[in-house]
């Protein structure tokens, strides 16, 4: 093909993004990694340079464990349960069946509503005389504290997440499942393999590409986790559900910690980097046409 | 063999039917909450769905003590405005890489790709810095609170890798075409380009209106005017309103989800159809 554009025009194209994604992007990136080593916490309006002692400080603060291990807890309950809760979901709907459309919208409105409403809906599900404490009563339990007792905080905020986030993964995968060729379920049926033979042997094979990416997928989002905790417990009781996140907007705007609040981010910035990476690199290759 | 396979479908229905419920029940008990008048309980055992003293006073009472609407038409604003952006950044930026060969394309493919790995959450606060020296808060003027809201959010990689593919997809000779009736480059785009990347302009605008409507963190770090608030961070600010009057925290909460919904029920197909999955993510 000819050559119809100057040698300005690609750049011009480009330059009104260049400039949001520099001021907005590049700028405060580097910013973040420059802040993490300057001190603040005497006066914010003057900081010095202190190399890693926003760090050090970090690792010697048992608060930052008790971030890391709530953040860990997302991961080991939220991250499986989002993986494999939706694919069977999907699965299911998969299938030529009546009211499909009908349930893809009721299980996919959680991820619509705002996660402001949905933290209020929760939190009064959670209400220390509300309906799940009512349902507890019925079975004779005695009531718990969801939200204020700080052995059951992280799993009510961590269930909250999980039900927002079911339709979505749900949707991903009966994207995948439209690619799995339908001959080979036919030669399940003719073999009499039953359903989770089959899908056990045709279904999850084929789209392994997808469940490795909602394991990454998901596993980013619950490093983000914030709405959720700002809106019910403000990472109470006791640091008991405080995530890396609300950690970070408490340091910064709250405590107006500059300096540990950005090594906090770059804590956060290489965490997410490299489930970002293994992402790109592995699954989505063809969406970016690597 | 007929019996069967209704048996099978029976099964399949229950699970979907009780995942939905549940999906839904925390919308259904807010509601019922809602609509409970000041003659009823809300903390009885049994706990009632269906209203006994059944009344819409609640609405009414949050609707003139809370400036809902001024919320609704605040998160219309920024949420039209990023669309706005996103739509003609992208484009624009999706062109060049899509089908200009140029000095530091390369450089400048990677440099886009890169922000997808780091979260806004890490760079908020240089952010919020930025914002501030720049003016663009809401305690200078109304309009510079908006373009502050909205533009951390004005340009985004998934929607300029989105548009790159589009443009990747349409025939050259569309181009040479044009080029040979005469059109200049820029002509080109906006008379033959973008009249054929429609359908993924749509796909942009719907899923970045839903992200910047839901968007929560940024306009709580940098409204400060009750004036300017959008609904996420209005009604989180119910709870505090209105402390333990849960009445009023329902109707306000379930008002500020209607809009919404009716966006999603009438793009329905984009986001449950299958084909433009992984496009939202917050």
């Amino acid at each position: 093909m000819f050559k119809y554009y100057g040698k300005t025009a690609p750049y011009l194209f480009l330059l009104p993004a260049g400039i949001v994604l520099l001021i907005f992007f590049f700028i405060p990136f580097f910013q973040t990694i420059f802040l993490s080593f300057q001190n603040y916490s005497t006066n914010i309006y003057h900081s010095n340079f202190s190399g890693l002692q926003n760090y050090i400080e970090i690792i010697h603060n048992p608060i930052f464990y008790k971030v890391m291990w709530n953040t860990l807890l997302y991961l080991i309950l939220a991250v499986p349960v989002l993986v494999i809760f939706p694919l069977f979901l999907a699965v299911l709907i998969n299938q030529k069946i009546k009211g499909i459309t009908l349930y893809k919208i009721l299980i996919y409105l959680p991820v619509i509503v705002s996660i402001v409403v949905a933290a209020i809906a929760f939190k009064w599900l959670y209400a220390e005389q509300g309906i799940l404490n009512y349902i507890l009563n019925v079975f004779h339990i005695k009531s718990i504290g969801w939200l204020t007792d700080p052995k059951y905080a992280i799993y009510s905020v961590i269930l909250v997440t999980i039900w927002k986030g079911i339709g979505y993964y749900m949707m991903i995968y009966l994207a995948a499942l439209m690619s799995v060729p339908k001959e080979l379920y036919e030669a399940c049926d003719i073999d009499g393999a039953g359903f989770f033979r089959k899908h056990l042997t045709v279904t999850i094979p084929h789209i392994m590409p997808t469940i490795a990416l909602v394991t990454t997928i998901s596993s980013i989002s619950a490093m983000k986790i914030f709405a959720e905790i700002y809106v019910m417990t403000k990472g109470g009781p006791l640091n008991s559900t405080k995530t890396i996140v609300y950690y970070i907007y408490e340091k910064a705007f709250e405590n107006l910690d500059l300096g540990y609040a950005s090594a906090m981010a770059v804590i956060l910035l290489v965490i997410v980097m490299v489930f970002s990476l293994v992402n790109i690199l592995c699954f989505e290759r063809n969406k970016y046409q690597l | 063999m007929m019996g069967g396979k209704c048996y099978k479908n029976l099964w399949i229905h229950v699970i979907l039917i009780t995942v939905s419920l549940l999906s839904l029940f925390p919308f259904i008990w807010l509601l019922s909450t809602s609509l409970k008048g000041t003659g009823e309980n809300i903390f009885a055992y049994p706990p009632t769905i269906i209203p006994k003293d059944f009344t819409f006073a609640n609405y009414i009472g949050v609707w003139h003590k809370v400036d809902l609407m001024r919320y609704f038409i605040n998160s219309m604003i920024v949420a039209g405005g990023t669309v706005l952006l996103n739509l003609i950044l992208s484009s624009l930026a999706g062109y060049p890489l899509a089908r200009m060969e140029f000095k530091g394309k390369k450089i400048a493919f990677f440099a886009i790709l890169a922000t997808i790995m780091v979260p806004f959450q890490a760079i908020m606060l240089p952010v919020y810095l930025i914002t501030l020296k720049l003016h663009l808060v809401d305690s200078v003027n109304d309009t510079l609170g908006f373009i502050g809201l909205i533009m951390p959010f004005a340009v985004s990689a998934f929607g300029i890798f989105l548009m790159r593919q589009a443009f990747l997809a349409i025939p050259k000779e569309m181009e040479e075409a044009a080029i040979i009736d005469g059109c200049n480059v820029f002509q080109v785009f906006c008379k033959v380009l973008l009249p054929m990347v429609k359908p993924s302009l749509a796909v942009l605008a719907i899923f970045t209106f839903i992200g910047s409507w839901g968007e929560f963190l940024w306009p709580s770090i940098v409204l400060t005017k009750e004036a300017m608030y959008t609904l996420p961070v209005g009604v989180n600010n119910l709870q505090g309103m209105f402390s333990s009057n849960w009445r009023f925290i329902a109707a306000g909460s379930i008002i500020s989800t209607i809009p919404i919904i009716i966006f999603f029920l009438a793009m329905q197909k984009y986001f449950i159809s299958g084909e433009n999955e992984g496009a939202i993510k917050g």
